[in-house]
């Protein structure tokens, strides 16, 4: 029933010049704050100046800005269409119900309510229904709500409550720039003072100025030969006569005298035209365009003051590229503060380095997200076969960020090398320009949220991680029971997956087993891939020993390596601790490392060790007299040297 | 009174209708306002005797609208023609960016017309201008009189216009080549543009 927006009617295929500035503020305004702004916000104009433009234009923005947003788009005819097809169908309430669920609803023409009663009160209730939902509408018009005939007294008051805002002709720039614009869009070029010439005669909408232009295009094609400007004035005002002859003329007016006042008009703009030099002309059009924008433009008007400046392209030309980096700085600014993005420094290209400090300061403010801890490569990371599936699932999401497992989460028991694995692929993805990688550990994460409800800028923080390309979070399990947090991350879970940005997490167990966190953040966190690490194997002890000792400056003998691999161990930072304690030990005894003191080291005296007990095996597996299997390890022979404790306890 | 600021992108060209009494500038003036559409003119104001005769001035602003991005506007004045206003007409004629003199085009007017274009060289130079450096046309009005009344354009020109500027014959009451003096005067005004712009 509703008609899809149109892809060609954004903001940025919208010429903007004096006429429907307000009008596209306005709408830009509408769709950054749906519902609440202006609501409804009304816009007439005359035929072909835009109005349908500027409503798709609308929804376009609303879309981008909250792609989960329902927006509707429908003229009134549809609407009416719609309405009488559900009341014939006994599904009036089915029909009302539908529309008050659109979260924006831009509705064109509407000033065929003109006699039409009960589409006047239905359209009362659903504008009514809608503001009281918090709801946006938008609504355009060839004329203002009041002068829609037999308009009801409240639909008018309705309409005017919000904003009412017209679209005028545009000016002979924008019209200059409307014609530039299309006639790049249609890959034609003209010779230059062509266009001009289009834009100097008069037209009443731009509708007209385009049947003109593709006449233009029409006339160049056929005659294989650029047309001039003189030929183009021809040409256009043959039939801009005709069309005069065809409206009707005024009583009184003598033919042949009726329009004294144009012809002498459009000589006077021929000698202007003339007499203004072609440069002041430019710098005029610069200046109106870039004010038009917003832009202050004191820099382009001093040129106009001076008798013959130098290098005027050349000063246009800086002046856009400032005015380009401006856009730049302010829409990055926007990113992170949306307030501060709203400060007039951002639209004068003569404080330049003001707005580059006003950026800078943002950009310090707004820190991006902690990162990844760099002591933990990729290229670090000991695989084996208790880890290859996690290793392999990191580098499938390496290969395609975002796409192939969103979120990864990697579950384990502590000490296997999680905080590694995540902190790994977080530099990995790091890697990517313009990446943005967020990896913390959750309680960082929690008290960071708090730290900003108390400073009451939640916003801020909120930015801080919207930015991310990558939200890694170490130990997610710690969310449970933090219902903010738990909500926040809701909310940018959402979003980030959204934009196909890269979400990890790591896990003490499969999400479905913790408690106390929401049902719709675990079914999310289930959504992507849930890789297990397994006790470190053999493999994979010895390659984190050989790394571990290699960094010590320690060439062990593989006796030892074997030894030590052997061991039982369930978790790769137990390993570490306790090849720590033998390095420390050789260190202080000052006495090779071998495998013979690694031996004495973690399990007493050896030779006493035979003798005490006969189940002794070089795994350090001792096996009891009442049958069950006890590690040496577990059991405390002799208290470590307090140096080898402190050791453990640094760990 | 600046003709072009570029700082405000405007141009506001003052042209003057100059002549003796009776000689059919507020008739210009008239004719013009209705040619022009309610959109683009301001009100005329017109301070009249009872006897039609011009007292103070006649005013009629004009918009043209923007024009190679300068905001145009014309202002049309008459100066009341008889010749004890000439203090008034001294005043109207204060920071005018061209003028129009309007001749009567009858023979038994030629003294008048004489006596007036001489009152406007004195004037001028009152305000420091030199008649043969200001925007000048002539206009030769009331040529829908019969023969017999009236000089020719060329016998005027003879009389006249011995600086040799561009000359119109006219009849304002129908209009016949009032736009044509406009747009004469205009153009010598906006030519300086190039000329005298950042003055």
């Amino acid at each position: 029933m509703t008609t899809a927006l149109n892809a060609k009617y954004t903001f940025e295929t919208f010429v903007i010049g004096t006429a429907n500035r307000l009008a596209v503020t306005a709408g830009r305004t509408v769709a950054e704050n749906p519902g609440s702004a202006y609501n409804p916000l009304f816009i007439y104009s005359g035929s072909g100046l835009g109005k349908t433009h500027v409503l798709m234009a609308i929804g376009h923005a609303a879309k981008r800005l909250a792609p989960t947003l329902n927006v509707e788009y429908l003229t009134l005819d549809e609407y009416v269409e719609a309405f009488h097809a559900a009341i014939a169908a006994g599904q009036g309430d089915a029909f009302r119900r539908r529309f008050q669920n659109v979260d924006v609803l831009l509705v064109d023409d509407v000033q065929f309510l003109s006699n039409r009663k009960e589409m006047q009160s239905e359209l009362l209730r659903l504008t009514e229904a809608l503001q009281g939902a918090g709801h946006q509408i938008v609504l355009t018009s060839d004329r203002p709500p009041p002068e829609i005939a037999d308009l009801d007294e409240r639909l008018i008051s309705r309409l005017s409550g919000g904003l009412v805002v017209d679209i005028g002709v545009p000016d002979y720039e924008t019209r200059v720039a409307i014609l530039r614009r299309k006639a790049e869009e249609r890959g034609t070029s003209f010779q230059p003072g062509v266009l001009e010439t289009v834009a100097g005669l008069e037209f009443a909408n731009v509708r007209e100025l385009m049947g003109a232009l593709n006449r233009l295009v029409a006339f160049q094609a056929v005659n294989d030969q650029p047309i001039n400007a003189e030929a183009t004035k021809q040409l256009l005002s043959a039939a801009a006569a005709a069309a005069r002859a065809a409206a009707p003329v005024a009583p009184g007016v003598s033919p042949g005298s009726g329009d004294e006042f144009g012809a002498f008009l459009a000589d006077v703009t021929v000698t202007v035209g003339k007499a203004v030099e072609v440069w002041r002309a430019r710098v005029g059009e610069a200046v109106l365009r870039w004010r038009g924008e917003g832009y202050r433009t004191h820099r382009l008007e001093r040129l106009l003051e001076q008798e013959t400046p130098a290098a005027v392209d050349e000063a246009i030309a800086e002046f856009v590229g400032d005015v380009e980096r401006l856009k730049a700085l302010q829409a990055e600014v926007g990113q992170l503060d949306p307030q501060a993005s709203g400060e007039s420094v951002f639209r004068d290209p003569e404080r330049m380095s003001e707005a580059e400090e006003a950026a800078a300061k943002v950009r310090a403010g707004v820190a991006p997200p902690p990162g990844p801890s760099g002591a933990f490569p990729l290229a670090g990371y000991a695989v084996g076969s208790s880890n290859e599936v996690a290793v392999s699932a990191v580098r499938a999401v390496l290969d395609q960020p975002g796409k192939k497992y969103n979120p990864l989460v990697l579950v384990g028991k502590s000490g296997l090398g999680k905080t590694h694995l995540l902190n790994a692929l977080g530099l990995e993805l790091d890697r990517a320009n313009g990446a943005v990688v967020a990896c913390l550990s959750t309680q960082a994460f929690i008290d960071e949220l708090i730290a900003a409800i108390d400073g009451n800028r939640v916003d801020w923080w909120r930015a801080r991680y919207r930015r991310a390309t990558a939200l890694l979070l170490d130990d997610i399990h710690l969310i449970a029971g933090k219902e903010r947090t738990q909500e926040e991350l809701f909310n940018l879970f959402n979003l980030l997956q959204d934009q196909e940005r890269q979400l990890a997490f790591t896990a003490p167990a499969h999400p479905n087993t913790l408690t106390g966190i929401e049902e719709r953040v675990v079914s999310r966190l289930e959504g992507g891939l849930v890789a297990e690490l397994k006790e470190p194997d053999r493999a994979v002890k010895r390659a984190v020993l050989e790394r571990l000792l290699a960094g010590q400056n320690v060439t062990p003998e593989p006796a030892l390596l074997d030894y030590l691999a052997d061991r039982p161990s369930d978790s790769v930072r137990s390993l570490v601790g306790v090849a720590q304690r033998v390095v420390g030990a050789a260190a202080a005894e000052d006495v090779p490392l071998t495998a013979g003191l690694a031996r004495e080291v973690l399990e007493g005296q050896a030779p006493r060790e035979e003798r005490r007990s006969s189940g002794f095996r070089t795994s350090g597996i001792v096996v009891s007299s009442l049958g069950g299997i006890k590690s040496r390890e577990k059991m405390v022979w002799d208290w470590p040297e307090v140096a080898d404790r402190l050791i453990e306890e640094l760990r | 009174m600046s003709l072009v600021n570029f700082t405000t992108r405007e141009i506001t060209c003052k042209i003057v209708y100059y002549g003796p009494g009776r000689s059919g500038k507020t008739t210009n003036l008239h004719y013009i306002y209705g040619r022009v559409p309610d959109s683009r003119r301001g009100r005329m104001v017109s301070l009249a005797t009872q006897t039609d005769r011009t007292l103070f001035f006649d005013f009629l602003p004009i918009d043209l609208g923007q024009i190679s991005g300068f905001n145009t506007r014309f202002q049309l004045y008459t100066v009341p023609g008889q010749v004890y206003y000439n203090a008034t007409r001294r005043l109207v004629l204060q920071g005018a960016d061209g003028v129009v003199f309007v001749a009567d085009s009858q023979a038994r007017q030629l003294d008048e017309n004489l006596e007036s274009l001489q009152n406007l060289q004195s004037n001028l130079l009152e305000h420091g201008v030199d008649i043969r450096t200001m925007p000048l046309v002539l206009q030769y009005n009331k040529q829908d009189l019969p023969r017999e009344l009236i000089l020719s354009t060329a016998d005027l020109d003879d009389a006249l216009n011995f600086r040799g500027v561009a000359s119109f014959s006219a009849d304002a009451l129908h209009g016949v080549g009032v736009f044509e003096t406009l747009k004469g005067v205009s153009e010598m005004v906006l030519k300086r543009l190039a000329a005298g712009s950042t003055a």
